[in-house]
């Protein structure tokens, strides 16, 4: 159904915080679900992770960054206005437990799923490490929020303009070869750096649970779109997943899967950006 | 066949079956539009002219919604089209789809007696006519609805079941509310099945009629996930219709499955058919264009993707099937539209594997030939490989059109649901009944994949027994006449 915008505010460079009116998904959303919205009559269906909920207010909270004509269709997009749908809350909760020392890792706007998650790993008990990186410091996403949840915070980007001057794989790495304990790791962002990370836990043998962006439509398991290998099997990440054992998950064909459309929405974007131009 | 009919039979010989004008297979294939143009009203009356009106009609045993056949048929006849549409409404509500989509070949028309010493009156082009006449006429008859009994049923699917249930329901006198998952209802319908086969301003036009008797749809959720069966009978719901459909495409677990270019037929009719992808970039959901495509598979499902992707542009579109002609379980119309238009068939022949170019996209695909062996289960005989008949197959785009297994978010969120091992809703036959009281269920969900107008029967039977348990009233041995009256 349509779904109102309360606000819709750009947050970083290319990135944008939007809050919608949604009670049944405030009311239903566990950390690691996910939408699915269209914004407009012709629109295209794209999932997207829900960074927070208020579910007295009857709101949702996405952060998503723009890429191409949907997500810049949808940064257009004023308060007061109406997304065309709304649907959720689709995929698995993440299952949260006290896992004893969990590592949470987010890169990029992937920050913006892994930290409802890291907020219920807390919650459950855990002691919280947090990596969090992005390309340069204003790239940085809900800095304040992750430094009340987290027991230690590391910070890294890309160009050292804070933290780290590096990936969030070497602050891990580190930590590993100190023989630090991790019971537990959830890592999500761009698919190179998930790759990296579960290279790194593999040896060790360290539970990584990975959430995958993969392209749906239905969101419901009906078109297969969104399948993955996992072990060697087809899996549906809107029904199955969307999180997944790391070690398992064949990141080469999730990465080609990815790409399979990049022509056309190269197209979508550059007709759209000349008709906003206009 | 009785003496009396079997003369009548040999006095209309002299009219052919009157067949519809149809889009010329050359243009047909560069759009969209809808193949046939159907019957012009002399043609309508001449057809009806053939029926043989017999005392016991054997057709009507044939139809899963129990229509009065020969009753409509002799309507038409005295040119009173309106009055026919009204007629079947009484038994279907959706006449318009089911003229297009039900195979009649195998329930109505195979049992006209007519069909013995030649060819069956052709019940569904006739049905489509009125149906379409009537809605062109805009003289759209709402049937009367009985007083309202207060009881809140829920249907769950807005697929052929979910319609046929919530129409039946509603002119029962119950508050009827249907939940779709998708942006719009239809399920099936919509997302399934090309507008060149069922327009879809059709199906939107049956749902409207649904909301005119008064049924609320609400789009966009999901039971199981927005809210929960349980939810949902915490809200008040006194009963419930499960009528989710088999949405949980199968491969066939070949290597190269996962490259770019390998759609399950759900995934390329549902961005083609509910997402527009054919009007890309005015409509912004993409779609693989192929020059050589591939479907596997020998269903209706099947030749909708092949004909699909021929109207994409395809150079060259095959039907792959690793059984015979005879096996095929596609509708002969479907099948012959298919050949019309250039597709080719490529029959006992079963793929291997695909294989990717150097960016992840299909660039070909390993196929072995087969024959035909002993009968199988489904008593249909068995295809077996030939030895050293691999061959490869240059395609770029490769469809997997082998079926559907029962979608799993309601099982998965109903305790106390039962379920087939294959992932099926256990309901009874006759009354739709699941483990679970108050929910009922039928269609693809309970049955796995097969028909509209199955799922439609299923849908009203459901609903029959929803109204009983709700009402004590049975209507099941005598089904409702519905007094019409002109709104």
């Amino acid at each position: 159904m349509p779904s109102k915008i309360i606000s819709n505010e750009k947050i970083a460079p290319e990135i944008f915080k939007i809050v919608l009116v949604a009670p049944q998904i405030a009311k239903k959303h566990r950390a690691g679900q996910f939408i699915i919205l269209r914004v407009g009559e012709r629109g295209e269906r794209i999932p997207l992770t829900v960074v927070e909920k208020d579910p007295q207010a009857g709101t949702i909270t996405l952060i998503y960054q723009v890429v191409g004509k949907t997500t810049m269709w949808l940064s257009d997009k004023k308060a007061g206005e109406e997304l065309q749908d709304l649907v959720g809350p689709l995929g698995n909760p993440t299952e949260i437990e006290n896992f004893g020392n969990a590592v949470a890792i987010g890169g990029g706007v992937g920050c913006a799923c892994v930290y409802p998650i890291a907020k219920a790993l807390k919650e459950a008990g855990n002691h919280l490490t947090i990596i969090w990186g992005a390309r340069t410091k204003e790239h940085l996403l809900l800095e304040k929020e992750i430094a009340e949840i987290s027991d230690r915070l590391e910070i890294c980007t890309d160009d050292g303009s804070k933290g780290t001057h590096g990936f969030v794989s070497e602050v891990l790495k580190r930590m590993i070869e100190q023989k630090e304990k991790i019971d537990y790791v959830i890592a999500v962002g761009p698919v190179p750096m998930m790759r990296a990370i579960v290279e790194l836990t593999r040896g060790p043998g360290i539970r990584t649970v990975v959430s995958l962006n993969s392209i749906m439509v239905d969101g419901t398991g009906m078109c297969g779109s969104c399948r993955v290998l996992v072990g060697g099997e087809r899996k549906f990440a809107c029904v199955d997943g969307p999180e997944f054992d790391g070690h398992k998950v064949d990141f080469k064909n999730m990465m080609t899967r990815l790409r399979v459309y990049k022509e056309f929405e190269d197209l979508a974007k550059e007709k759209y950006q000349e008709e906003r131009g206009r | 066949m009785g003496e009396q009919e079997e003369k009548k039979s040999a006095k209309k010989e002299k009219i052919p079956r009157q067949k519809m004008a149809e889009q010329e297979p050359k243009e047909r294939i560069k759009n969209f539009q809808e193949v046939p143009y159907g019957f012009t009203p002399e043609q309508a009356m001449l057809e009806a002219s053939r029926c043989l009106k017999c005392k016991k009609p054997k057709c009507v045993d044939g139809c899963p919604v129990n229509i009065n056949i020969p009753e409509f048929i002799s309507l038409i006849e005295q040119g009173k089209f309106i009055e026919a549409a009204w007629k079947i409404k009484e038994q279907n509500a959706l006449p318009s789809i089911c003229g297009r989509v039900c195979p009649q070949e195998e329930q109505c028309e195979k049992l006209c007696v007519l069909g013995k010493k030649q060819k069956p009156v052709s019940i569904g082009y006739l049905e489509r006519f009125v149906a379409d006449y009537e809605r062109a006429s805009g003289k759209i008859q709402l049937p009367k609805i009985r007083p309202k009994t207060g009881k809140k049923v829920a249907i769950v699917g807005s697929g052929p079941a979910g319609l046929t249930a919530a129409g039946e329901l509603i002119k029962l006198g119950h508050d009827v509310t249907i939940y779709e998952a998708l942006h719009l209802p239809g399920g099936v319908l919509v997302y399934g099945i090309p507008e060149f086969r069922l327009p879809k301003a059709i199906v939107q036009a049956e749902v409207e009629y649904l909301k005119a008797l008064g049924v609320k749809l609400e789009v966009d959720v999901v039971v199981g996930k927005t809210i929960t069966v349980d939810e949902l009978f915490e809200q008040g719901v006194d009963a419930m219709f499960i009528g989710t459909g088999a949405g949980l495409p199968q491969f066939m677990d070949i290597p190269g499955e996962e490259l770019n270019g390998v759609y399950s037929a759900n995934e390329f009719l549902t961005r083609n058919n509910l997402m527009k992808a054919f009007k890309f970039p005015e409509y912004d959901t993409p779609i693989l264009r192929g020059k050589k495509v591939a479907t596997i598979g020998g269903g209706n499902v099947a030749m909708d993707s092949a004909r699909t992707a021929l109207r994409l542009g395809a150079e060259k579109s095959y039907i792959v099937y690793r059984r015979s002609r005879a096996e095929m379980p596609a509708r002969i119309d479907e099948i012959e539209h298919a050949e019309q238009e250039g597709i080719e068939f490529h029959l006992l022949t079963l793929p291997l594997e695909i294989y990717p170019n150097e960016q992840g996209y299909v660039k070909a695909m390993k196929c072995q030939r087969m024959q035909l062996g002993e009968p199988d289960e489904s008593g249909r005989r068995r295809p077996v490989p030939i030895p050293g008949s691999e061959f490869i197959m240059d395609v770029d785009i490769v469809i997997v059109a082998i079926g559907n297994r029962p979608n799993p978010l309601i099982p998965q969120t109903t305790p106390g649901l039962q379920t087939q091992k294959w992932g099926g809703v256990i309901a009874d036959e006759a009354t739709g009944k699941t483990s679970r009281e108050h929910i009922y269920a039928g269609g693809d969900i309970v049955t796995g994949a097969a028909t509209v107008i199955l799922a439609m029967g299923a849908g009203k039977k459901a609903a029959y027994a929803i109204h009983k348990e709700l009402t004590g009233e049975d209507l099941s041995a005598s089904l409702p006449k519905g007094e019409n009256k002109q709104e």
